[in-house]
């Protein structure tokens, strides 16, 4: 992966790009224990909850009423945090954001310069909008400060998680990444050791350095609180505090799904987001702050800016069946329990957002015109529901998706070209009649004749199978059809009673 | 009781034994059993793939065919989840009160065979004898949307002769997920290792579960790496005598 960026407008096909990760067994290795460690965690934590299903059910009733206000909430929240001495700006889509976000970095600089440095916490927002990219246009560097993203960062890698981005990683390569990337004047990091307190003892100096230096900071937000107009960022590590604190500039960049009514609402929220995403009780660090210290003695940015972002959030909204996508609060449960994640890690799904809720999210925020074949990107298992702290039905959503990509592929002419869409059509046709049923049976079995070699025991097997069918013998036989149906087995059968009933009757 | 029985397009093709084991377990329990013969597929492969509009006349042809049933069962759980999961999101899509009303009146008649043995007759021990080490496949479907929970097993664990071992990670999909085995064939692949893996470790000589189409993928890996572990559906098993 190079550093350009996961963007699903350029990214391949998930097939495609799974088809390469799958055979990159170090990576999957490392994805494997690493959702396992989590799952693991997870499912201990959320045991020892009696009341964890009224609590999920809580969130979701939280998330849906807040969808259906929106409009309500947001401008509450702006009212709000205005009100407290924060600045709001709404942008549009990306591109907004990112002009908005630049521009305010190159406000923040002491007598008019703009700064060239900024810190960042971890923020999949600002990864959604490549946020870094067009600050590092504008001459102005990001540093990462969370220690994934710093790990993706000095790596020229992308992150695979949602929650814990270098995931992919294990502990020797980012030892190896640290070596060779970390300078700092005064530090040498090239005889680093191996172990967790010796990588963290070189992220911290490495990191603590920036804290101290940089004055202005951009972060995301894991919640707006309408009602106080304040904004929650929860974390593990403490950076978030300090990009927090220390600098004079903060300028957070929230999704509009992110608001939440009341502040009340998270003590809801914030028992089910630790224990979902990372399986702790509770975050190390829960951050809510409102507006800033007037007064010249108080901490804190003494310049607080919110970006409430749309980029086809609105349009996700409009959409009946989708719309419960927007109620996500980002923790990643359904990454680490989805067996199709497990085998592929974050990357195979083009977009910052991976796993079965990036599987439904990325085509919708593309509005779908990009990353169509993310909707089948699962077996529908059902694992990502069954863990979703906010019930999202993730797979009755990709089914709803699959419909709006069999439509564009139906479209006009396009149905002409599509083996599977003209397949899948015609075998429609072939249920709506018993009788053209029962003669495709038969059909079949002299079609797949050619195929048929049998084995040791007389049975008959299929070993390879033409075109789009060549996946499924790549590793699998198929047995042969039998020769009699059930159906016809059942007939004759009852053939054979009624002919027994007239002969005893006799 | 008399039994409609739906037997599912690929259990009819394919499967025909299933069928038959599913009649003899149930007429040996006293139950008679009928095929109302109009019937096709319940919509699953059309409806999960995205062919929606393609999936919903499969609603009402249901609904004529079965609509003088007393109890409709069904040796799948993939079909029988689609058809509760999915029959009243079609009904309202149809936009016909009749066709709402006839689902609704319907579904609570439908049942997945296991799960109209343990549930509705409330039976484990029906009488079968099985001499074989077996292990048992939680479909995901079966698990997660029909909540069969250890039905399937405590049938098993009745059966005389049986030596039922578990497997591990019971509730890992094995990466069949209908048309995903095709569209995405090597994570399909990957995940199906996994299972097959799983298998081979409980050492046991057939693969049961609730539902054919996850049996005839683990079963298909089974047979190209000539393990000689036999998939059986848990009908067959149910059905057996001494």
């Amino acid at each position: 992966m190079s550093g350009a960026g996961l963007d699903p407008r350029t990214a391949p096909k998930f097939q495609v790009a799974a088809r390469a990760l799958v055979g990159d067994s170090q990576m999957r290795k490392n994805v494997r224990h690493a959702t396992k460690v989590i799952q693991t965690k997870r499912a201990r934590v959320v045991a020892e909850m009696p009341d964890w299903e009224e609590l999920r059910e809580a969130g979701k009733e939280i998330r849906q009423h807040t969808m259906r206000h929106l409009d309500f909430y947001l401008e509450q929240f702006e009212r709000n945090c205005t009100a407290a001495g924060g600045h709001v700006h709404w942008a549009r889509n990306a591109e907004e954001a990112r002009q908005i976000v630049v521009g305010l970095v190159k406000a923040s600089g002491a007598d008019g310069k703009s700064p060239s440095e900024v810190i960042k916490i971890k923020s999949m927002t600002t990864e959604e909008i490549q946020l870094n990219k067009a600050l590092e246009a504008a001459g102005i560097h990001a540093h990462e400060t969370d220690l994934a993203e710093l790990i993706i960062q000095l790596g020229h890698d992308q992150p695979s998680h949602i929650v814990v981005p270098a995931l992919h990683k294990n502990r020797a390569q980012i030892r190896e990444i640290f070596q060779r990337e970390m300078h700092l004047p005064g530090s040498d990091f090239s005889n680093l050791g191996g172990t967790p307190q010796d990588l963290a003892d070189a992220a911290r100096r490495f990191l603590r350095e920036k804290f101290l230096r940089v004055k202005t900071a951009v972060s995301g937000a894991n919640f707006l609180v309408a009602e106080t107009g304040g904004v929650c960022i929860v974390e593990s590590e403490g950076n978030g505090r300090m990009c927090l604190t220390l600098p004079e500039t903060l300028i957070s960049v929230a999704g509009i799904d992110k608001v939440v009514p009341r502040f009340q609402d998270l003590e809801v929220m914030l028992q089910l987001l630790p224990r979902s995403a990372t399986g702790e009780r509770m975050n190390p660090y829960n951050s809510i702050w409102t507006g800033v210290d007037k007064t010249a003695a108080g901490d804190g940015p003494r310049t607080f800016h919110v970006v409430l972002m749309d980029n086809a959030r609105t349009e996700i909204l409009a959409d009946k069946e989708a719309r419960q996508t927007l109620h996500c609060i980002r923790c990643g449960a359904c990454l680490n329990s989805c067996p199709v994640y497990q085998q592929t890690g974050g990357h195979a799904y083009g977009s910052v957002y991976a796993g079965p809720i990036g599987a439904i999210l990325t085509p919708q925020l593309m509005e779908m015109h990009h990353a169509q074949s993310l909707p089948y990107a699962s077996s529908l298992c059902g694992a990502c529901y069954e863990v979703c702290p906010v019930k999202i039905n993730i797979p009755e959503v990709l089914i709803h998706l699959r419909n709006r990509v069999v439509k564009q592929q139906s479209a006009g002419l396009n149905l002409l070209v599509n083996p599977e869409v003209m397949a899948l059509k015609a075998v429609a046709m072939v249920f709506r009649s018993e009788g053209v049923f029962r003669a495709s049976q038969k059909l079949g079995r002299l079609a797949e004749l050619p195929l048929s070699r049998k084995d040791g025991q007389g049975v008959g097997w299929i070993e390879w199978m033409p075109g789009m069918l060549g996946g499924w013998s790549q590793v699998r036989d198929l047995r042969v059809m039998p020769k009699q149906t059930f159906r016809q087995w059942f007939e004759q059968r009852e053939k054979a009673r009624a002919k027994k009933a007239a002969s005893d009757g006799n | 009781m008399r039994v409609s029985l739906f037997i599912t397009c690929y259990n009819d093709t394919l499967f025909p034994e299933t069928g038959k084991a599913v009649v003899k377990v149930l007429e040996r329990l006293g139950h008679t059993v009928d095929f109302p013969a109009g019937q096709t597929c319940c919509g699953q492969m059309h409806w999960n793939t995205g062919y929606q509009e393609e999936a919903l006349p499969l609603l009402p042809r249901f609904l004529k065919q079965f609509k003088d049933s007393e109890v409709i069962v069904s040796p799948s759980t993939s079909c029988v989840a689609m058809m509760k999961d999915h029959y009243p999101i079609m009904a309202e899509r149809m936009k016909d009160p009749k066709i709402t009303a006839e689902v609704a009146a319907i579904l609570p008649k439908v049942w997945e065979f296991s799960q109209f043995l343990t549930q509705k007759l409330g039976l484990e021990d029906v009488g079968a004898y099985y001499p074989h080490r077996v292990t048992y496949h939680a479909s995901c479907h079966g698990l997660r949307s029909m909540k069969l929970g250890d039905g399937p097993q405590r049938l098993l664990r009745a059966v005389r002769g049986i030596d039922l071992v578990e497997i591990e990670n019971l509730e890992q999909c094995c990466g069949f997920g209908g048309t995903f085995a095709i569209k995405n064939a090597e994570v399909s692949s990957a995940m199906l290792a996994e299972k097959v893996r799983g298998v081979l470790n409980t050492r046991a000589e057939v693969v049961t579960g609730c539902d054919n189409s996850c049996l005839m993928h683990i079963g298909g890996a089974l047979h190209r790496q000539r393990t000689g572990v036999r998939p059986v559906h848990l009908a067959e098993i149910l059905a057996g005598e001494e």
